[in-house]
């Protein structure tokens, strides 16, 4: 039982780390029409700038901050520079547009950081482990990124929900033309969220760099995660983004975590193994397949949309 | 129109004559220098190189001309370069291969030709057993000898039982078996994670659970390295040691994970603090060259190179064309390996001493690998009594 608590506890961290770099990326392309690819090298960014700034200043909460502000003047110039020729384009020409991106971002960082993957320790403060239930100790860090993750989701809704800003998105997802008709720079409020986007997936990046190790191409493997999250959440919506990460997250821990063992109940051990562990890296795909099947456009999908 | 048929056939008689007196013989490297597993090649060139370059561009007193391709870790690559070497440049002997999906693609190819394959690193079990051929030689180990040592290392500390994970591919499973092959305890969790995965939540709070004696991974590169961290984090580094083959705490990765690593159990065929007067010469001499301290990989490229000079020496500098005098003197295996003793066992891989090792802090607070003393004396691999070489 405290193993299935731990566990859950794990799926949420993952959920809530996921739904950061898919807030922004389920906002571009609610908003712009736009698949970006390179995403994931803004998380790269944000990775490489919180390392950076880690040792330079010594400061971790130093480089919690360079990390979404590094990632958003990426990503405001890679809105000026590149996307914002492609909006007009067809989803082809954005996915070629945004691949090579990734190639680009990952040579610029092998040149200036080297090809070795960098090391973050995490500030000895928060290098420890706290007991939430007795006999289930909990790594400190892992508990502020779920902290962390819980504030950003709040912040969003309050900003999406409540706020001019966020109601000027809302209506530019629904019909750009009236909003510019408006007196409103449609222009200039795509590359803010777009660099918005970015600072998310960059802050994502800052918190990932302790944990995991600060590489290139680290962006490329969790931009496939972030896909799934926003297809099973419904492409455009924050609430959406939301749920879904928080499932894919739950579905990928629970089921590395516990499938071997429901296998070997029924299967000998060897074969249990192998197919566990085939079955757990699909866990993700059969959960987007079936909440597919029941609800073709995801979970929440946008209202108001008249088909993308 | 005749007059430059003469001279195309002077030049070439002239090309042919030369070739006898001081062509220097061609050693193609085929090495992995990019991605994150990039140092693992750079190593073995630059350990070879120093051989090399000691000699002033010679190995055993024959000039040679050492080419070095990357194959980014691509057996695509790999069979691009293969081709052209053996096509075009002709070269004599094959080197430099990292990784054992680009060896099954180079060797061959290379055996085909008629040219001598020489492993620095990759050893996989195809070659070693069965089809194991009388030009292929490898000088690091048989793969599964880095996993087996762990486990008798593991049975050494006295571990009664032990979690286990490795990557979900052949490498990863063939490094699992290799530990139960010797661990005599009981193994406790067995887990397949994905390749390139990088948080280990889940599988921590398995072993968490589990609550095993020790803890054997196989995790490459960087995600060894995302492992460890996650693992310190977690707090059980403290109550459940870890218990790894060379390649997982290598100087490098050493170096990355700063004090993390301290406490680290593994074991190697080599190390820096090995007593002997060839290792001695070796790590002053690779300290002086590039600045660094030498990885076992830098070694197994320094052992490689020791080798195929001991064997041009013999043949004085005669390849292909002593293909029989060059084989058995390669088989010899007549140098002073930095590893201290050497031989090849029938099938052409080591016969070897496998030593402990433990991370800890020098006096200086440099972090080094020490030696804990020789878990194994002449250890052969399991597939050599399937060779039919003699």
């Amino acid at each position: 039982m405290l193993l299935f608590f731990e566990q859950l506890l794990n799926g949420v961290q993952l959920g809530v780390f996921l739904f950061l770099l898919a807030a922004g990326l389920t906002l571009i392309f609610g908003i712009m029409g736009v698949i970006n690819l390179a995403h994931g090298s803004l998380y790269m960014a944000g990775a490489f700038a919180s390392a950076l700034a880690l040792r330079l200043s010594g400061s971790f909460t130093l480089a919690l901050i360079a990390a979404p502000l590094a990632a958003g003047l990426v990503g405001l110039a890679m809105e000026v520079i590149v996307i914002r020729r492609l909006y007009a384009r067809d989803h082809l020409d954005q996915v070629l547009a945004t691949f090579g991106l990734i190639l680009f971002f990952n040579e610029i960082a092998a040149i200036s950081f080297g090809r070795q993957p960098l090391f973050m320790n995490i500030p000895p403060a928060l290098n420890s482990t706290v007991e939430l239930l007795p006999g289930a100790p909990y790594p400190v860090y892992r508990l502020l990124i779920i902290i962390a993750g819980l504030l950003v989701a709040g912040l969003l809704y309050v900003l999406i929900s409540r706020s001019r800003a966020g109601s000027l998105i809302r209506a530019g997802s629904t019909d750009q033309e009236m909003l510019s008709a408006l007196g409103i720079n449609v222009k200039m409020l795509f590359a803010l969220v777009f660099a918005f986007g970015a600072m998310l997936a960059g802050f994502a990046g800052g918190l990932a760099g302790p944990l995991l190790s600060v590489e290139i191409g680290m962006g490329e493997n969790i931009l496939i995660l972030t896909f799934v999250v926003i297809v099973i959440g419904g492409i455009g919506s924050i609430r959406g983004a939301f749920a879904g990460a928080l499932l894919v997250g739950i579905a990928d821990t629970l089921g590395r975590a516990f499938l071997p063992g429901l296998l070997k109940l029924m299967l000998p051990p060897a074969e249990a193994d192998g197919i566990a562990a085939g079955l757990a890296s699909m866990a993700i795909y059969i959960l987007m397949a079936g909440i597919l099947i029941w609800r073709p456009a995801g979970l929440f999908p946008p209202q108001g949309r008249s088909g993308a | 129109m005749t007059s430059k048929f003469i001279l195309a056939l002077a030049g070439g008689l002239l090309a042919a004559v030369s070739a006898q007196a001081a062509d220097p013989v061609k050693i193609g490297m085929i090495t992995t220098l990019s991605t994150g597993a990039g140092y693992l090649g750079q190593e073995v060139r630059d350990g070879f190189m120093l051989a090399v370059n000691e000699e002033g561009g010679k190995l055993g007193g024959v000039p040679v001309k050492v080419m070095v391709e990357d194959d980014g870790r691509k057996p695509g690559n790999g069979k691009q370069i293969a081709e052209r070497f053996l096509k075009r440049d002709k070269v004599e002997i094959m080197t430099g291969v990292i990784f054992s999906n680009i060896a099954p693609v180079v060797a061959p190819m290379t055996l085909k030709a008629g040219a001598f394959y020489i492993s620095p690193n990759a050893a996989p079990s195809t070659f070693a057993g069965k089809s194991c051929n009388q030009n292929y030689f490898a000088v690091a180990w048989q793969n599964d000898n880095l996993h087996e040592t762990a486990g008798a290392q593991a049975n050494g500390l006295g571990y009664k039982n032990a979690f286990i994970l490795a990557p979900n591919y052949q490498a990863g499973k063939d490094a699992l078996t290799g530990f139960k092959r010797f661990f005599k305890g009981k193994i406790v969790g067995e887990t397949y994670v994905k390749l390139g995965q990088k948080d280990y939540a889940a599988e921590i709070a398995q072993i968490r659970a589990a609550k095993p004696d020790m803890v054997f991974h196989f995790l490459p590169g960087g995600m060894g390295i995302g492992f460890l961290k996650q693992y310190v984090q977690s707090g059980l580094k403290k109550t459940i040691p870890l218990v790894v083959s060379s390649v997982s705490m290598d100087h490098r990765i050493m170096t990355a994970v700063g004090d993390m690593a301290v406490g680290v159990r593994n074991s190697s065929h080599w190390n820096a603090d090995f007593d002997n007067a060839a290792n001695k010469a070796f790590v002053a001499g690779y300290q002086k060259a590039y600045g660094k301290m030498p990885t076992v990989f830098a070694s197994q490229g320094y052992d490689t190179a020791k080798l195929i000079a001991s064997a041009l020496k013999a043949t004085g500098g005669k390849v292909t064309a002593d293909a029989d005098g060059f084989r058995a003197a390669l088989k010899k295996a007549d140098f002073a390996a930095v590893r201290g003793d050497f031989k090849f066992g029938n099938n052409n891989h080591p016969v070897q001493s496998w030593v402990g090792r433990i991370v800890e802090k020098d006096s200086s607070g440099k972090l080094i690998n020490r030696s804990t003393g020789v878990i194994w004396k002449d250890h052969q691999d399991a597939y050599a009594k399937d060779c039919p070489l003699k």
